[in-house]
Order: structure tokens, then sequence, then C-alpha cells
């Protein structure tokens, strides 16, 4: 029998098995930022186990309130802040150097196919687009992944996304990731890994199938995956050519980290993408998804183009093709956070920042901020955000806020007119 | 050990997260205490008022899918806080469900059929439910009536809420 990527990543690093369903996993990576961590290092501190299992291992930002906007949340950053420097942390970003975590961390270069990845963050599963098993996980298993460099994990199930097709103009890796969600339901891959697989993927950016992983976890998932291969060695090769010497080194080496064709699986699921519209939600759960022209008309108080799942200089682009040369609505406010400080360069560079601002949008520093209501554009009670973001739970963007999840072009078309309309329209 | 049991909070509804469950804009709390007064007050179920129905409760019985969303283990924080270390539903999150254990608190899984029959049974009387976690028995009171549910605690779980949560079992065996 064959073996899925996810159980050769778990056979290289199991050490233990506390029982027969439970495996106790040695961690490449654990990734610290300041809402979910000082918590847990006051609990070291207080336990006398101020100490970190290995500091080169362990990457640290802040990056959801930042600037902090008041004092409790600068207390935050401090806490982090000397914690990293007590403990000889290198790898710690700090304000004007600092992004949000599954943007920064893999541009970095910190993501290797193969590597198992903890942090205090649902959306840690993003990282599998390199070919990794990452996943969120509490406070607690990120103290003790911090203070022994393990974490445990049941054996999971995988569900096969096959995804064949040709995509139309407008649609992009978002639309494809919430119909895959609206498909399983938010529950449907709870305990289960989604592996992203078949020709649609082959062909998606490292950013597009970091998209898709981001969202894995809206269906429960433990982690997205997607298996490495040359798009991957591409985005990885400025940090990996002193260990490989040509490129197909590298990919021959992480071919490895891919499924045997004989692997078993809970289930596989063939999805035909050539036929799908642009799609953004309606309700209060990221599974209640419709098309955008079922939901045409539906009018907006704000736009949010930004955060792990969509701000990466691939979605900037997108809608800033969109935005070229118009205004945004009068009465929306547009806001853009690009992901990183490089993305934030590269916007700069190619002239699509002031595509955003001639357009009238408002540009963040980067910040997880408005995604979850914490700063940069909270709601107020009976407002509408058309976002590019994850979640669109109640009360997610600010108490008594609607927020619709769309694609960076849904969003830009969405600003400019006002209401949800499909990036095809707006064009030309 | 914690104490499992107390009055019964029913929440007739799946897929309750985690930002209903504590709202982010408390994620900048540095100490747990201050998570108290702020269970459940976003979540809209329809009879429902959260600055009343949570106070002196000790165990929540709901649907699917609990505690689904972000990885905040404020969640099972801001329960504990309450004196609720025990939530009974038909399935759970991922990740919140190996937060309970993490903290050596309990998420007991019971089949869909069985937790009708306690919301049919149960859900309109006060009730005050005690776990057994020596015979794995969920024992439950209400208005006279008595009755015993097996559930399964076995192998991690079990060690886990034994030792008390993650940290103590991890740093003794690794």
């Amino acid at each position: 029998m064959g073996k899925t990527i996810t159980e050769k990543i778990f056979d290289a690093h199991l050490i233990d098995k506390p029982d027969q369903a439970v495996n106790v996993l040695k961690l490449d990576r654990v990734f610290c930022h300041e809402i979910t961590t000082p918590i847990g290092i006051n609990d070291l501190i207080s336990r006398g186990k101020d100490r970190v299992f290995d500091p080169d291992k362990i990457k640290v930002v802040i990056d959801h309130v930042t600037p902090a906007k008041d004092s409790k949340t600068a207390m935050q950053g401090k806490v982090l802040r000397e914690w990293a420097k007590r403990n000889n942390i290198k790898d710690f970003f700090d304000i004007g150097r600092n992004g949000v975590c599954h943007a920064i961390f893999p541009e970095k270069g910190f993501v290797r196919p193969g590597f198992t990845i903890i942090m205090g963050d649902s959306h840690t599963c993003t990282h599998g687009a390199f070919g990794a098993f990452a996943a969120g996980i509490g406070t607690t298993d990120l103290e003790v992944g911090i203070l022994k460099g393990v974490c445990a994990f049941k054996t999971p199930q995988t569900i096969k996304l096959e995804i064949d097709g040709q995509l139309k103009p407008g649609v992009y890796s978002k639309d494809i990731i919430l119909h895959i969600i609206s498909l399983l339901t938010v529950s449907g891959a709870t305990n289960r890994i989604i592996e992203f697989t078949g020709p649609v993927v082959d062909s998606m950016s490292m950013e597009a199938r970091m998209t898709l992983c981001n969202m894995a976890i809206e269906a429960g998932g433990t982690c997205g995956i997607c298996y490495p291969d040359m798009t991957t060695v591409d985005y990885l090769w400025d940090y990996i050519k002193d260990e490989f010497k040509t490129k197909d080194n590298a990919l021959n080496n992480y071919s490895k980290w891919i499924s045997d064709e004989d692997a078993e699986y809970d289930k596989t699921v063939n999805i035909d993408v050539t036929d799908l519209e642009p799609a953004a939600t309606y309700g209060y759960k990221p599974d209640e998804v419709k098309s955008v022209r079922e939901m045409q008309g539906t009018k907006v108080d704000q736009v949010y183009i930004g955060s792990c799942t969509n701000g990466r200089i691939e979605d900037l682009r997108i809608a800033a093709r969109v935005l070229k040369g118009k205004k945004i609505s009068n009465f929306v406010r547009g806001i853009v956070s690009p992901a990183t400080p490089k993305i934030y360069e590269q916007a700069l560079d190619e002239g699509i920042i002031k595509v955003f601002t001639e357009a009238g949008f408002c540009v963040t520093n980067p910040t997880c901020g408005a995604c979850l209501g914490m700063s940069n554009g909270v709601l107020a009670e009976g407002e509408v955000c058309a976002s590019t973001t994850n979640r669109n739970f109640n009360g997610r963007m600010g108490k008594g806020g609607m927020v619709h999840l769309m694609s960076p072009a849904t969003a830009a078309a969405t600003a400019v007119s006002g209401y949800i309309v499909n990036s095809e329209l707006y064009k030309g | 050990m914690k104490k499992f049991e107390g009055k019964v909070l029913f929440l007739d509804r799946s897929d309750i997260n985690t930002d209903e469950i504590i709202p982010a804009k408390y994620l900048t709390e540095i100490s747990k205490e201050a998570l108290k007064p702020h269970l459940l007050e976003d979540l809209k179920i329809e009879g429902f008022a959260p600055d009343k129905d949570v106070k002196d409760k000790g165990v929540i019985v709901t649907k699917t899918n609990f505690g689904c969303g972000s990885s905040r283990e404020h969640a099972p924080w801001s329960l504990e806080v309450n004196n609720i270390n025990v939530v009974i539903a038909e399935s759970f999150a991922r990740i919140f469900r190996q937060n309970m254990y993490n903290c050596g608190m309990l998420a007991i899984e019971l089949p869909e059929e069985t937790i009708n029959k306690i919301f049919n049974k149960y859900s309109r009387k006060e009730t005050y439910i005690k776990v057994d976690i020596e015979n794995s028995v969920i024992n439950i009171a209400a208005e006279g009536e008595q009755e015993e549910i097996k559930f399964s605690l076995k192998g991690f779980d079990r060690d886990l809420i034994l030792a008390g949560g993650w940290v103590d079992y991890v740093d003794k065996k690794y």
C-alpha cells in the first residue's frame, strides 16, 4: 500500500505514539505571533521553564496589531520582543520589517517541502502549499512546541481534490477554494488533510496555491497540501541554491514528498472548474457561497484587499488591473494592506500603489488588522464589507458587521461600482 | 484534575465558532480572568441571553462542529474561567477539541441520537451533569429524574486529563 505525502511526512518525524491513533512529531518550525504567544510565554515563565528547544527553528513576527493600537497590544508586542531577544531568536520581525505571518515566513524561505510546522494561528495550513505539513494549534501546543520541539496529532485521513479544466477570465484560486468549501461544508474536512492536485493546481503560482491551502481550515481541515514541483523550487531557489547544485537536483530531492499512486484516501473529489463563476459568501459561514452573479447588486460600505489569503503581490496585481484608471465609488471606503514590506516595495516599483491611491484606496502597512476586526478598518454595526480575507463569521470584522468573502478582482470591481459585481464588467 | 460538573447550558445550534465563543477584540488580554464577562457574548440563538444564561453553569451541551474557526485557546480559557470544564457535543473542530484536552478539560462526543435525546428530554428543564472520569459515565439529573450515559475516554485523551494537561505530560516524557 502506498502512502500520502502527509503519511510520509509523519513517518519521517515520528518520535512517539502515546496511543494507536496519536503521533508525537518532531517539529522543523515553530512560528509565533503576538496574539497567541505571550500568554504561553508567561505560563512558561511561571513554570520556571523560560527556554526554547532551538532558537533557529523558531520564527517570530508581530503582525496582528501593528503598530500597537493601545497599551494592551503594546504589552503583547513587548512580551514577545523581550522573549525573542532573551532566547536568541534571530528571525524576529518587528515593525517596518514585519508582515502577515503566512506571507512573510514563506517569503523568507522558512518553509520547505517535507517540513513539520506549527503556529498558534488557524491559517498555518497555508504553508502546506510547499508540500509541508503545517497546522494551526492552540497556546498549550505552542508552549510545548517552543519548549520541546514536538507536537501531537491524530493520524489524519486525506481528502484528495483533483482540480481539472480551464479557468474563465475573472476566476481565480479564491473562487475555487470558496467553491470547494461550499461542497465540503465547514466541517467536511475536520481531522482531515486536503490534498490539492490536478492540472489546475500544477499550473498555479505559489501565491495561488497558498490561497487554496490557506482556507483548508474553513472546511475544518488540519492542513491543505500541494505537491512540490518546479514552481516550488523556483520560489525557494534563492534560499536553497547552496544546498543543491541545480534546480533539477532540488526537484529530485523534493519529489520524495509526493503521494504514491496507490495511496489510500478518505475520498477523492473531482472538480472541473471550466464553468466556475466568480464566487462570494453571502452568510456568516464560509460555506455559504453563491456566484457573484447571484450576489450582484449587494451594496457595500467598505472593500478590504489584504490578509494571509489574498494580500500577496499577485493579488495586488490582479486588483490593480481592474482598478487602473478608475475611481472607487464615492461612499465606499477602500483599504489595501500589502501583506509584507517586500510586497509593498514590489507594488511601489510596479506602480501598483499609485493605481490604488489614484483610485481612492487607503494603503496601510502590512498587518492582519481589519481581517479579524482588531484595527485598521473595523466595521460599524450594520455595515457591509467586501473582503479578500478568509472568515465571514458574525462580528468578525466588527460587531454587527457583514463580511462577503471574494477574490481580489471581484473586490476591486466592487469598490468601483459600490455594489458586488463581476470584475469582467469593469475591465478594459 | 479539574471539577467536571455543574448546571447545564444548552446551545441548540451547530458550527458555533470561536469568534462567537470569545470575540477577537478580547485577544489583547494577557490574563485569562479578563475573558470571563465576554464568554459567548456575540452568540445569537433565539432565547439565549449571554449576560444571564452563562452564569452558574458548569457544562455545555451542544450540536456539531463546536469551536470551529480560529485556533485561539482563549475559547477554552473563557469557559474555564467561568467554571465550565465540560462540553458535550456531537462533534468538535479539531483545534478546539485538542485545546480542551491540552488544558485538562473535557470535550465529550456523543452520537447524534443521544445528543438529540438529551436535548428533547432536558433542554427545557434545569439540568445538572456530573461526569465520572473513573467509569466514563455522564450522570444527568433534572427535576427528580436521573440517568447515566456511558462515553468513551481512552488513551492519550485520558492521559492528558489525568496529567492535568499537555505541558505537564510532555515535560516528564520527552
